[in-house]
Formats: structure tokens, C-alpha cells, sequence
């Protein structure tokens, strides 16, 4: 299998509903691993809504995001590299392969099938410390390809985990609980729960309102013995630099680094990288 | 990467390939040598799966259909879906119904209180779960034998369940006024299949399109315009949820969701009508969560106007159709 080759590590960030903040998520995580010194690749395997460029504020025009087809591989684009050129952070995504933006994905499951194949063997990534790797909502085409294809790799026992996202209320726990089952009959190895969306803190009193609901995130990892990482404002900063991308803003990386989520993250992150140890 | 759509061209036909379904299939000259010519020149490919004529039988008496649309996940399809079913079924003079195709997540049981309920099959098909007299609903929710069994499925099955839930479910006796069917997220096979199945069904009155106010979520509602242009499906406007936040404490509004004039421009572009503007409001999640009635518990709520202002606006639409 190439493409995955030199990859050491891979976390799959799933759950069952959407608008959980998947793509939030793997991009903290993501983000955090590259803060820390890592080599990191963040491919999104959502195909019929792609969001992972638009938050990095992938400019579709510039060269420097135009994806090359080599004979090892499609080269995913680099969004940053640190002042030594030892950590870089890159990226792939079906957006990047589309030549309108706006263009509708309106694929069958076994179209999406093959282009996740390529997606997840095709890429030519490198040397990476982690892969993360983003998926749509559900249990369906392409989550079963992901860990079909993912399970051939001879190591994938060593190196193959999955973070679940809920946010604190029934119905997307109720969704999560499919996910779990769905790991469970893959043979995903979980390494815990994130609840995403637990409260937002007004801007203007800080009075903090459990928009949708709480606690459910805990009772769920309770219930089923997976580790609970941690909780997740509604934080309106980063949302604000997500939704403009985080290239379109100025220092964005570093702005984005001092959010609150970012912050609370750090130890979410010493949490996953526990797991490992 | 042209021919993004699975229309009748199939995505490895050769060259100038007249679609699978047109009058010249198998006839033209590039059809020379396509491994598919004799099926094509045979006339099968041009055949209207019987199924779809029987689904138009089987909803006839249905009035209007309309389908609830998101390219994104979580902005509110399930509950803008459950909530203008409860404000419709105010009116006891209408009967409402709920189909909810999302197989991998059905929420729906959860969000009407009848999580726990099963469906039971009679001679003349599944008999939906009754939530109130005039309100039913069917789910792949009420199928399951435990809330977490997972429906790991591929495409192939899911448009099957969707065919069965169109053709064998037994709405009821008499005309049933609207039918709302809840998607889930994307473009994808349970949108092509329900879309195919409908589109001779001329109570379709058209779809309502769900985004939240992130240029985010408005990108994924782009994809699902150029879906609904590609397919023909009426728009009967854009809802936009989550649109505000109040804080209970200072009263003061504030924007959860990073907002821009996206949703105008939207509207404007595509001459579409933004139906609603729906509040963030701790109350709604809560009702959908426990399956709650907003209109019972809290009916003199900004929120439950809001919501019932949308039932005319719809009701004006599709009457108006």
C-alpha cells in the first residue's frame, strides 16, 4: 500500500451526526499536533461537503494549492512548515480536486467508494508523524472504505485509532451510540469521546447558556467504558477564524492558537497522545 | 474531473455518448464498440422502473410533499422538519406525516417522544407510529431492535429501504395533506433515490432548503442548490436556523455563528424567499430532545411564532403551486 507507508500514526475523527463539529475537531487536533513539532496530514474524506479548505482558507487560484499528479501519488498542498522546514502541515481534500467550489458531489455510494480509495492510498504525504483523517456523517460507503482500506495495512492494530465528537445532547448521542457499535463491529480501536458545543459563554454578561443541553457526552462514555478526553465551548472566536479561514486572517495561526478552545484542547491532545504511551 | 452528476452518461462511456436513456441510445455512431450497445440499442435502459410508477399510485392521495434539505449536517433539518409538522398538525383539519429516510441517523423517533415505539405490518403495508391523531411519522429508527444497533449500509441497500418506506407504508384512510420528509446531510445516494422516486409524483410540491448562518454551512448549501437545479426540484425557500442567540440573563442578542449578508446574497441570486429566521433558543433542543411538544409547553414562545409563521408560509406556497 503506498501513500501510508511512512505514515506513523492515524486518528479517524468520526460520529454519527453532523454539524457535530467534526471538521472543528480534527482541525484543533491537527493543529495541536503541528504546534507541538509534528508532521502532520490532514485528509478529509467527505466528498459531498467538504469543509476542511474552507476553514483553512485554501485560495483555490493560488498555485501554491494546486494539486500535481505524480507517479507516486496526487501532491497533498502544504499550509504551513516551520522555520526549520522540520514540521510541516499538510492537506487533501476532494475540494482541492473540484474546479468550482460550489460544485455538488452528487455521487452514488460506489463512485465515493473509489475516490476514497484514492483519496486514502493515492496521496503522496511523505514522511508524516500523524494523519488525521476527517469523514462525513453517518455509518455508511464511506466510512466502511476508510477502514477497509485502512485495515489492509499490516500495522494497522499499531497504529489505527478513532476519536468520537458528540455534542452534549440526546439526539446526537443517540447517533454516537450507532458510531460506537459501527467501531465495534469494524474492530475500530476508540481512543475516547470529545463532547463539542457543551455551552456557549455570552459575549456580552459571560453568563455561560447550555444551548444544547448537557452533560450527555459523560453519561454516554460512562455507559459504554471509553475514555471521556474532555468538553468544548461554542467558542465564537474560532469559529469567527474558521469561518473566514485561517489563511485569509492575519497571524491566523497564531491567533487561532490563543483561543480559548485551542487552549482547552492542549489537554484534550495530552490525553491522545497518553493513550499511545 | 467534468460530469460530476450521475446523470445517464455513465462516468466511463466513451466520448460523445448520447445517455443511457436518450431516444438515440446504442443507435449514434459512438456507440461503435461500447461494450454496452446491445443493452442500450435493446430499449431496457430507456424502461421506467415499474416502482416508480406504483410510488405515484401509493402517494396519490397525498396532497403535498415536501422535502427538507441541507448540504450540511446539524443545522436543524430534523428539527425545522418536526417542528413544522407539530405547527401544521395545530390545524385539526389537516393530517400530517413524517418519513424520515436518513438510515444511518434517524433522529426523527427521538425528537416526536416515540423512540421506543415499533412498526406493525399489516396486509396493506407498515402502519406509521401515530403521535398524535392527525400526526404519524416513519422512521428506519422504528425498525431497529435497540438504540444502538448500527445500520452500517452501502448505497444499494439504503435506496431500497427508501423505495420500501415510499411504496409499503400505509399512510392511513383518506388524504393526508402533508408529507415531510427528512433527508440526511449531503448529496448522496438517499437524495438521488428519493429524488428519482418522486419525480413523477405531482404532489411534489418542492423542497426547503436549511443552512445556519457560517459561510461554512452556506458553501454546503450551495452544492445542494446545484443538486436541486440539476434534478429540477421546486424551492420553496430557505430557512435559516440558529440564526440568533438571546442570553437568558442580560437579554441581549448575540451571534453564535459567525453571520454575513450570505444568506441574502443567496436568496437574491437564485430568486429564492428566505422563509424564516429561527432564533437559537435552549428550548427547542430540549423539546427535541425529550420529545416534547413546544407548542403545548411553551405555545406563547417568540420561538413557537416563529415556527408557526413558517406552517402559513409553507401552507401559502404549496397551495399557491
Amino acid at each position: 500500500m503506498t501513500g501510508l507507508d511512512n505514515i506513523k500514526r492515524i486518528i479517524v475523527v468520526l460520529s454519527g451526526k453532523g454539524g457535530v463539529g467534526k471538521s472543528t475537531v480534527a482541525t484543533e487536533l491537527a493543529l495541536s499536533l503541528y504546534t507541538n513539532g509534528n508532521n502532520v496530514g490532514l485528509l478529509d474524506v467527505d466528498l459531498c461537503g467538504p469543509s476542511i479548505p474552507r476553514m483553512f482558507g485554501v485560495d483555490k487560484n493560488s498555485k501554491s494549492s494546486t494539486v500535481y499528479e505524480t507517479p507516486e501519488g496526487m501532491t497533498p498542498i502544504e499550509i504551513f512548515s516551520s522555520a526549520n522546514e522540520k514540521s510541516k502541515f499538510k492537506l487533501m481534500s476532494m475540494a482541492l480536486l473540484l474546479d468550482d467550489i460550489n460544485d455538488a458531489i452528487i455521487w452514488r455510494g460506489p463512485r465515493k467508494m473509489a475516490m476514497i480509495q484514492r483519496l486514502l492510498t493515492g496521496v503522496k504525504w511523505g514522511e508524516l508523524d500523524y494523519l488525521i483523517i476527517d469523514t462525513p456523517p453517518g455509518t455508511s460507503d464511506e466510512h466502511i472504505t476508510v477502514m477497509n482500506v485502512l485495515k489492509q495495512h499490516e500495522h494497522a492494530k499499531d497504529f489505527l485509532r478513532t476519536i468520537l465528537v458528540t455534542t452534549p445532547q440526546m439526539l446526537s448521542i443517540n447517533d454516537v451510540r450507532r458510531e460506537i457499535t459501527f467501531c465495534q463491529k469494524t474492530s475500530f480501536h476508540i481512543i475516547g469521546l470529545i463532547e463539542n458545543m457543551s455551552g456557549y459563554v455570552c459575549p456580552h454578561c459571560s453568563e455561560c447558556t447550555n444551548i444544547f443541553a448537557q452533560g450527555g457526552g459523560h453519561l454516554l462514555a460512562e455507559q459504554y467504558s471509553i475514555p471521556f478526553l474532555g468538553q468544548l465551548p461554542i467558542d465564537h472566536e474560532l469559529n469567527k477564524i474558521l469561518d473566514q479561514g485561517i489563511q485569509q486572517v492575519e497571524n491566523g495561526l497564531q491567533k487561532i492558537n490563543e483561543t480559548e478552545a485551542m487552549k482547552l484542547f492542549k489537554n484534550i491532545l495530552n490525553e491522545i497522545l497518553d493513550h499511545w504511551q | 474531473m467534468d460530469n460530476q452528476t450521475e446523470n445517464d452518461v455513465p462516468s466511463d462511456a466513451p466520448h460523445a455518448c448520447p445517455g443511457t436513456s436518450s431516444a438515440d441510445a446504442g443507435q449514434v455512431s459512438a456507440c461503435a464498440g461500447c461494450p454496452n450497445q446491445a443493452i442500450c440499442s435493446s430499449g431496457e435502459t430507456r424502461r421506467v422502473d415499474p416502482a416508480i410508477v406504483e410510488i405515484g399510485q401509493r402517494l396519490s392521495s397525498v396532497k403535498h410533499i415536501i422535502l427538507v434539505l441541507s448540504g450540511k449536517g446539524g443545522v436543524g433539518k430534523t428539527t425545522v422538519a418536526v417542528m413544522l409538522a407539530r405547527a401544521l398538525a395545530r390545524n385539526p383539519q389537516l393530517r400530517i406525516a413524517l418519513l424520515d429516510i436518513d438510515i444511518c441517523g434517524p433522529s426523527i423517533p427521538r425528537a416526536l417522544g416515540v423512540e421506543n415505539e415499533q412498526v406493525h405490518s399489516s396486509g396493506s403495508g407498515w402502519s406509521p407510529v401515530y403521535i398524535t391523531e392527525n400526526l404519524s411519522a416513519m422512521s428506519v429508527g422504528f425498525l431497529l431492535t435497540s438504540l444502538e444497533q448500527a445500520v452500517i449500509w452501502k448505497g444499494p441497500r439504503k435506496d431500497h429501504m427508501i423505495k420500501q418506506f415510499l411504496l409499503d407504508v400505509d399512510w392511513g384512510e383518506g388524504e393526508l395533506d402533508y408529507l415531510i420528509v427528512d433527508t440526511p446531510p449531503g448529496t448522496s445516494d438517499e437524495h438521488l433515490s428519493v429524488v428519482n422516486y418522486l419525480k413523477h409524483v405531482s404532489s411534489l410540491s418542492g423542497c426547503i432548503l436549511v443552512t445556519t448562518p457560517q459561510e461554512i454551512s452556506l458553501q454546503d448549501v450551495r452544492k445542494e442548490i446545484s443538486f436541486v437545479k440539476q434534478t429540477n426540484l421546486n424551492v420553496l425557500g430557505i430557512v435559516e436556523n440558529m440564526s440568533i442567540f438571546k442570553c437568558g440573563k442580560c437579554h441581549k442578542e448575540s451571534q453564535i455563528f459567525p453571520k454575513n449578508n450570505g444568506i441574502q446574497l443567496l436568496c437574491e441570486t437564485n430568486h429564492y424567499d428566505l422563509l424564516s429566521s429561527i432564533p437559537i433558543d435552549p428550548f427547542i433542543a430540549k423539546c427535541c430532545d425529550d420529545g416534547e411538544d413546544l407548542f403545548e409547553i411553551y405555545p406563547d414562545s417568540s420561538t413557537a411564532k416563529v415556527y408557526l409563521d413558517l406552517a402559513e408560509k409553507i401552507q401559502a406556497k404549496c397551495q399557491s403551486k
